[in-house]
């Protein structure tokens, strides 16, 4: 007697397969890399001498061995260093201690005050890597509020919304000035 | 419909592979500082990586305590950075050559006197764009 064999239900594999697929394709594309861009700046002649720059135009960030603070030779926190980054930068009332302004002629924004001020940034050897990159995500953190302020002015959006021209505009009007210094040993 | 299933099953041993080929074993420990204003990196084929950090324990009795640098996969010394750059450079096509970033992944408790030791070597190499690991989280304030 002949039996017929029962065919296999196989119309729930392929959506087993798909479910397995998208939770790959998912997990392949967790592990991204997040951190903080920055650039160095390129080798110094060993003849050349650093640029002059006036007191006025610098805020002197210091880290110190034990991950203490010092802006402008005076203890600091580093939740405040965000506002006094801000206030720095932006010198909102021109006030003749805050760094001066240049204004400039830049595309899709007209004439724009930049400012020279740049933020120095010195740490110890012993300074922890985690301390530095606090400071440093204060710094990102005071220069995208200000890209935000002027982008939100400007074309009424947000700095990571605005087109490719808008942001080299921006970038122009308020670039990443955080200079280090060449590693010493402060101490502390 | 049965040739769908195939093809599917194709490209799931497909992402299987990927997933797996793609971490490289660590020798050193490593835990990223953690930041709220972290970007993603962009293009991971340009990428090369600086890791630093502790031995692990199985590796200590070849590598000592302190921490030491990773590049690619064997444990090396600050002087070695300026070769592997070199190398690195040499692996991309000519036109992605200045769009090449260094990720400097370290571990939290690394002082700053070994970072710096390596962006000393970063720009001597002229490897100028730099990407500082973290990740995405509210840090430590004090």
């Amino acid at each position: 007697m002949a039996r017929k064999t029962p065919g296999l239900n196989t119309g729930a594999m392929s959506d087993i397969s798909f479910l397995l697929l998208a939770f790959f394709l998912m997990v392949s594309n967790i592990n991204t890399d997040m951190g903080i861009a920055r650039k160095l700046p390129p080798p110094l002649p060993p003849e050349q001498e650093a640029p002059d720059v006036r007191e006025r135009n610098i805020f002197v960030v210091m880290v110190n061995k034990d991950d203490r603070l010092l802006f402008n030779r005076e203890y600091g926190r580093i939740e405040d260093l965000k506002d006094r980054a801000k206030e720095f930068l932006g010198n909102p009332n021109n006030l003749p201690n805050l760094p001066e302004k240049e204004p400039t002629e830049i595309e899709l924004l007209g004439t724009v005050d930049v400012s020279k001020g740049v933020i120095s940034l010195r740490n110890d050897r012993g300074t922890s890597y985690d301390m530095y990159l606090q400071v440093q995500n204060e710094l990102t953190a005071a220069i995208k509020e200000m890209r935000d302020e002027l982008s939100v002015a400007r074309f009424g959006k947000k700095f990571a919304d605005v087109t490719e021209a808008q942001r080299t505009a921006i970038e122009q009007a308020i670039p990443v000035a955080i200079s280090e210094a060449e590693p010493t040993k402060i101490g502390g | 419909m049965g040739s769908m299933s195939d093809i599917i099953f194709m490209l799931l041993f497909f992402f299987m592979v990927i997933t797996t080929m793609r971490e490289s074993s660590l020798y050193v420990k490593i835990i990223p500082p953690q930041g709220s204003e972290v970007t993603k990196l962009e293009k991971k084929s340009l990428v090369s990586y600086i890791n630093v950090g502790v031995p692990l324990p199985d590796q200590q009795k070849k590598y000592g305590t302190e921490p030491r640098i990773q590049l690619n996969d064997q444990i090396s010394e600050v002087s070695d950075i300026v070769t592997f750059c070199e190398l690195e450079r040499s692996a991309r096509p000519e036109a992605d050559r200045p769009f090449i970033t260094t990720a400097i992944k370290a571990d939290k408790m690394v002082r700053m006197g070994m970072v710096s030791d390596i962006k000393q070597e970063l720009r001597q190499a002229g490897a100028l764009k730099i990407f500082y690991n973290a990740s995405k989280g509210n840090g430590k304030k004090k």
